[in-house]
């Protein structure tokens, strides 16, 4: 197999990509070393979480959280309101403490009962 | 050049333009999709050019962004690769020493960026002249590096880089350098190729998946240029770039016979272009400008009846240390000649070190006769190099070094007043 052919190999999906790269030698290796993204040993970074922020209702949509999130987890709807990715959300508070109206509420992972 | 050819060649148009506008009209025809742009002599109309077109609507698709200086120009060229896309720029002297830091993150990433270099003189003393030892500084870099003699090369070996630099299993980056003002301000015909027959030539542009190591494409992440441990495989890939540009070889030679077969020009094998090689006793191997008026003084003295034959050198990396070997066979006395400098280096010169080295297992081959020319534009005249050959003919047939050989390297053309 040439290199090129190799290489097309991992040009992929993230799905259908081998999760760890396999080389027995230099020859193998690809041009260059990349890093591609996989489930960490701590998990996804959701799991971290303490506090999980839930937006109350009487949002007015500012859009102030979606803002200041520094790990780019909160998502505007089709109808203007947001929704939080708790797969990556760390709980870091940063949208409770900016939200103009205190709309956002830190709630601590073991009080919620529905999953 | 068989006559066929010729009736091929004489169907094109030309035009007479200078040697910077061939590279432009060279990016042009290679349909490049990014370019960034930063002025510096004697590159700048190069760039002017590109501009010109940009702005008249003769190159759509294609992205000029004007830099704030070379690093940052290098830096876009290098980002814009990795997106997937056919990237040029072009740069000189202190632009490629300002940003070496980029050309070495560009071979490191692997990216096939092509960049023409209107070669000058290093500073100080200032000088815009000229002189390969700014494009031949960046010899460890990684990139490949070639040298062009005549206007219509210039035109030609900026489509061919793209296919050896372009190809999936090679993936590197190359330089493109002729001789500032000489060729870069110097006006001469053109043949400029037939578009589609281009595209014909040419591997397709990068799709939207990119280049098949790298891509940039939020749906398919991936962090590259990363920290590597010792432990890990930084050596392992510094090897894969040299086995890279030692593969290049015959890729380059591949190329070069396509691109005859299509357009009709000849470079030689791509690498090394002989003239009058056949008969000799001594020969010289050259490269860029001068190596076209050396033709000339070599086809003198064979009319005065000298044995003597020239090697054009047109890659510097890949070297052709193969054909270089075979070429030193040949004749007795082989001279190299440099317009650029290696100070302290075995010969002075870098590209007769270069030679040396290849030569140095291999019995049977030449004497090595190392000379320096021309250095910061100095003008070479054609007397000039009919003595330069007439010296290596005496020290073939004395076996006496010339008299005035300075450090084992004939330094040609020094001033000397009276």
């Amino acid at each position: 197999m040439t290199e090129s052919e190799k290489w097309k190999k991992i040009n992929k999906s993230v799905k259908e990509r081998p999760k760890v790269q396999e080389y027995k030698n230099w020859k193998e290796l690809s041009p260059i070393p990349i890093s591609l993204p996989i489930e960490g040993n701590s998990g996804t970074t959701g799991d971290w979480r303490t506090f999980r922020p839930v937006i109350k209702e009487g949002c007015n949509k500012c859009g102030i959280c979606w803002m200041y999130c520094p790990e780019g987890v909160i998502k505007r709807k089709e109808d203007g309101s947001f929704e939080i990715n708790l797969t990556y959300c760390k709980g870091c508070g940063i949208c409770a403490k900016e939200c103009p109206t205190n709309n956002i509420e830190m709630v601590r992972e073991s009080d919620i009962k529905d999953d | 050049m068989t006559e066929v050819q010729n009736d091929f060649i004489q169907k094109r148009e030309s035009i007479i333009i200078k040697g910077n506008v061939a590279v432009a009209y060279a990016a042009k025809s290679a349909r490049v999709q990014v370019i960034s742009a930063y002025p510096i002599t004697p590159q700048t109309t190069v760039v002017e050019k590109l501009s010109e077109f940009v702005d008249n609507g003769l190159m759509p698709g294609t992205q000029y962004i004007k830099m704030e200086s070379e690093h940052s120009v290098f830096a876009a060229v290098v980002g814009a690769s990795k997106a997937g896309t056919r990237t040029f720029t072009a740069s000189s002297g202190q632009g490629i020493f300002y940003a070496h830091e980029m050309i070495h993150w560009a071979a490191g990433a692997r990216l096939p960026i092509v960049v023409a270099i209107a070669s000058r003189g290093p500073a100080p003393p200032w000088n815009i002249w000229a002189d390969f030892t700014d494009v031949l500084s960046q010899r460890d870099t990684g990139w490949m590096s070639c040298f062009c003699a005549e206007h219509q090369e210039i035109y030609d070996e900026i489509l061919m880089s793209y296919k050896v630099c372009e190809d999936h299993d090679i993936l590197l980056p190359k330089f493109v350098s002729y001789g500032g003002f000489i060729l870069s301000h110097t006006s001469k015909p053109v043949i400029l190729e037939d578009q589609d027959l281009v595209d014909k030539f040419l591997p397709p542009l990068p799709s939207e998946e990119g280049w098949p190591h790298i891509w940039i494409d939020p749906k398919r992440p991936m962090m590259f240029g990363n920290l590597i441990m010792p432990s890990s495989f930084y050596y392992e890939f510094r090897l894969k770039i040299h086995d890279a540009n030692m593969r290049a070889k015959e890729k380059i030679k591949k190329v070069a016979k396509e691109f005859e077969k299509t357009f009709g020009r000849n470079y030689g094998n791509g690498l090394i272009q002989e003239y009058k090689m056949d008969n000799v006793n001594v020969g010289v191997i050259i490269y860029g400008d001068l190596a076209l008026q050396m033709e000339q003084a070599v086809d003198d003295l064979r009319d005065e009846g000298y044995k003597v034959g020239m090697v054009k050198l047109r890659h510097f990396r890949p070297f052709p240390t193969e054909d270089i070997i075979e070429v030193a066979k040949k004749v007795k006395v082989l001279g190299v000649i440099d317009r650029a400098t290696a100070f302290g280096s075995q010969t002075g010169g870098p590209v007769s070190c270069e030679v040396k080295a290849a030569l140095h297992e291999t019995k049977g081959t030449a004497t090595v006769l190392p000379i320096i020319n021309g250095l910061g534009g100095r003008e070479v005249t054609l007397e000039q190099q009919k003595n330069q050959l007439i010296k290596l003919v005496k020290y073939n047939e004395t076996g006496e070094f010339p008299k005035d050989i300075i450090h084992g390297t004939l330094w040609d053309g020094l001033l000397e007043v009276e």
